[in-house]
């Protein structure tokens, strides 16, 4: 169970999160949306842990010990995941490599033996088929040269392969055409599961269509202002966030 | 005249020789000294060479910081220390153990050649590798008009002092489209046994006749805590279509220096490609000069610098394009911690008849602490009109959006910070051709790391 408590954070001496209150229980999928600039992406950040973005009051817990006082590898290893809005090029840095890595880091952090090369590429492979990438894609570099949608179903291969217990996904939709949506959606309603949680930012109803909500909250200037079913999302898709007394 | 000329100057100096700079005296009354029982005392050509570049070096000295190619890296404390000569080998005992980078091997030892550990047999008859000193005494002829050819005595203040007192070195010699599958390891360790501070002028010629090929290992290595000074000197002729892969390990401990000077010259379709990794000395410096006087001929001048503590390392190029249809290209990289420092300086003068020539320069460091310092000078001369040339050079710290994103995958801060450096170097070292050579750079490179991160 995810439990944020009135958290408010800077950035640069800015406030930006002005007391956020949710809570996300395992097997829920919480979409959170809101304008540009609403504080969706420093939310997750905080989450996840970047430095510069300062907690100034309120707390996050996540099964009940302190998110906010771990390093960001700790966060990973405890199974929460943040899928970057605008995933890091990673010149020289193979992604298979960064792959294993990473999730021989995690299983060694919740005392589970490593993986071998071999095993690691049987299961690298499986995940890559169901997103429709090729095997090649492992070979480069991370994210170099990869088109925006090929970065977004990179960022759902690491969640298949890392397999959190609470994925943060941040504008996943962003700059995809239909296809690549579509592919990117199952992807991650395939990993909806009830001992996992999900939190879904978005600008647009149309990804809500694809993963459907347990809850939508809309945050604007720092704050949630209005929480509701997945109908909320339609409202929002009808009348936009003008209509709601947002600024846009 | 005082200081070191661009262009050869025709004076010369004979009988005594009186220096005008402070920091050349030592080093000149070794030579006197020394003079008639250095090896090709007797030669006529050898000693009248000699001379001139004791006239040289006694008229500039070591080099001050206010000689341009000079300004970044400081010899004051190399200049003020006293050096000896390194004594007769004597023991087979080894201060180093010798890195494995090939199947042929050529070992000097405080700059002497020595056969007794050196093991040559798997070289087909086309190829020669023998030692300096006794080619002078038994076969002077064959390497008189060769040795001295490139160098030069009179732009270069460690070309100059390595002529006057060059005792040793290697000759190799590869003939008409001939070739070695294998490579030939040339393995130069630093004894300094006693303590006691020794300096060594190896002088080491390469030729490659038309045709010929050859990948030469070069490994410098020093015992422990050895205080020497290696000045070596290395002149590479490569014939028509010959191809020279030239892969240098420098490895020497914080106590020890090296201020090695290449001299190329390519002719028509030869190809020079050497890849220079520093990954140890308190100071160094890699200068290389590479002409390509005949038309398409190729030249890659590549390394890595890796320093630490309080490491000075120094990597100076200078490309002549000098005929037309030539390609040169450049990739260094430099990582630096604690408060180390770097110079690159990459000059490429492209000549008036240098039409269609191409020519790339890619110089890159990354700042591991905020009390490194990288120098970084490239120089382009371009004077033909029809010409492809381009340079670029950054510094920059680790990305901090790099490091938190592999963070945030589970990879511990440190694990992260070395896959970025790792990766930093990667695109340099895949342009090391030969995978042992490959493996033993990067096992270096790994080495340097872990007391890096240690």
């Amino acid at each position: 169970m995810l439990a944020i408590e009135n958290l408010a954070a800077t950035v640069d001496g800015k406030e930006i999160l002005k007391g956020i209150s949710l809570e996300v229980a395992p097997g829920q999928v919480h979409a959170i949306m809101g304008p540009n600039g609403s504080g969706k992406s420093t939310l997750g950040y905080v989450l996840a842990g970047r430095e510069g973005y300062e907690v100034t009051s309120g707390s996050a817990t996540w099964n009940g010990s302190d998110l906010l006082a771990m390093e960001p590898e700790e966060r990973a290893a405890a199974g929460v995941f943040l899928a970057f809005q605008y995933p890091v090029e990673l010149p020289g840095v193979g992604n298979a490599n960064f792959l294993r890595t990473a999730l021989n880091a995690i299983r060694r952090a919740r005392g589970e033996p490593e993986m071998d090369a071999m095993q690691f590429l049987k299961l690298a492979r499986a995940e890559l088929k169901k997103l429709g990438m090729p095997d090649e894609m492992l070979k480069r570099s991370v994210n170099v040269g990869f088109s925006g949608g090929e970065k977004k179903r990179n960022e759902i291969l690491q969640m298949a392969i890392l397999q959190p217990k609470l994925a943060i996904l941040d504008e996943t939709d962003s700059g995809l055409d239909i296809d690549a949506l579509r592919i990117v959606a199952d992807g991650v309603n395939a990993l909806r599961a009830p001992d996992r949680a999900m939190v879904v930012i978005t600008h647009y109803q149309r990804l809500l269509e694809l993963i459907v909500p347990d809850q939508v909250h809309v945050l604007a200037n720092g704050r949630i202002v209005k929480s509701g079913g997945r109908e909320l999302a339609l409202e929002l898709e009808a009348k936009g966030y003008a209509g709601l007394g947002l600024a846009a | 005249m005082r200081g070191w000329a661009l262009r050869p100057d025709s004076v010369t100096s004979t009988g005594a020789l009186v220096s005008a700079d402070a920091t050349a005296a030592p080093w000149l009354a070794r030579y006197a000294g020394l003079r008639m029982r250095l090896p090709g005392a007797d030669l006529g050509w050898l000693s009248h060479l000699r001379e001139e570049a004791a006239g040289a070096f006694a008229r500039g000295g070591w080099p001050p910081r206010r000689h341009e190619a000079w300004k970044y890296s400081d010899l004051r404390a190399l200049a003020a220390q006293s050096w000896h000569e390194p004594l007769a080998a004597m023991d087979r005992t080894l201060p180093a153990p010798i890195p494995a980078l090939g199947s042929a091997r050529a070992v000097m030892i405080d700059g002497r050649f020595r056969p007794d550990l050196s093991d040559l047999d798997a070289l087909p008859p086309g190829v020669q590798v023998r030692g300096l000193a006794r080619v002078l005494d038994d076969d002077p002829e064959s390497i008189s008009g060769r040795l001295g050819a490139l160098a030069h005595i009179h732009d270069h203040p460690f070309a100059a002092l390595n002529t006057l007192l060059m005792e040793d070195g290697v000759v190799i010699e590869v003939e008409e489209d001939s070739g070695f599958d294998g490579i030939l390891h040339v393995a130069s360790i630093g004894a300094a046994p006693g303590g006691r501070p020794v300096a060594f002028h190896p002088r080491v010629l390469v030729v490659l006749h038309k045709g010929a090929r050859l990948t030469l290992a070069k490994s410098a290595e020093g015992g422990p805590g050895a205080t020497f000074l290696d000045n070596p000197v290395t002149e590479i002729t490569l014939a028509a279509g010959a191809h020279l892969t030239h892969v240098r390990l420098q490895d020497l401990p914080d106590s020890a220096a090296q201020l090695a000077t290449t001299y190329v010259r390519l002719a028509e379709d030869a190809t020079y490609d050497s890849f220079v990794l520093v990954a140890g000395a308190g100071l160094s410096r890699n200068e290389i000069h590479a002409t390509l006087a005949g038309p398409r001929a190729t030249c890659h001048l590549n390394g890595a610098q890796l320093l630490n503590g309080t490491r000075h390392a120094d990597t100076t190029t200078a490309i002549d394009h000098a005929a037309s249809n030539c390609a040169s290209r450049q990739t260094y990289k430099s990582v630096l911690a604690g408060r180390s420092r770097a110079v690159f300086q990459g000059r490429i003068h492209v000549h008036q008849v240098a039409q269609k020539t191409d020519g790339y320069q890619m110089n890159q460091a990354l700042l591991l602490s905020p009390d490194c310092e990288m120098d970084s000078k490239p120089q382009l001369e371009i004077y033909a009109d029809d010409v492809k040339c381009s340079h670029g050079a950054t510094v920059g710290e680790l990305d901090e959006g790099a490091l938190f994103y592999l963070r945030s995958r589970g990879i511990p801060a440190d694990e992260a910070r070395s896959l970025l450096v790792h990766a930093f170097l990667a695109d340099a070292l895949e342009l090391v051709g030969d995978e042992s050579l490959r493996e033993a750079l990067s096992e270096a490179t790994e080495r340097w790391w872990r007391k890096v991160a240690a």
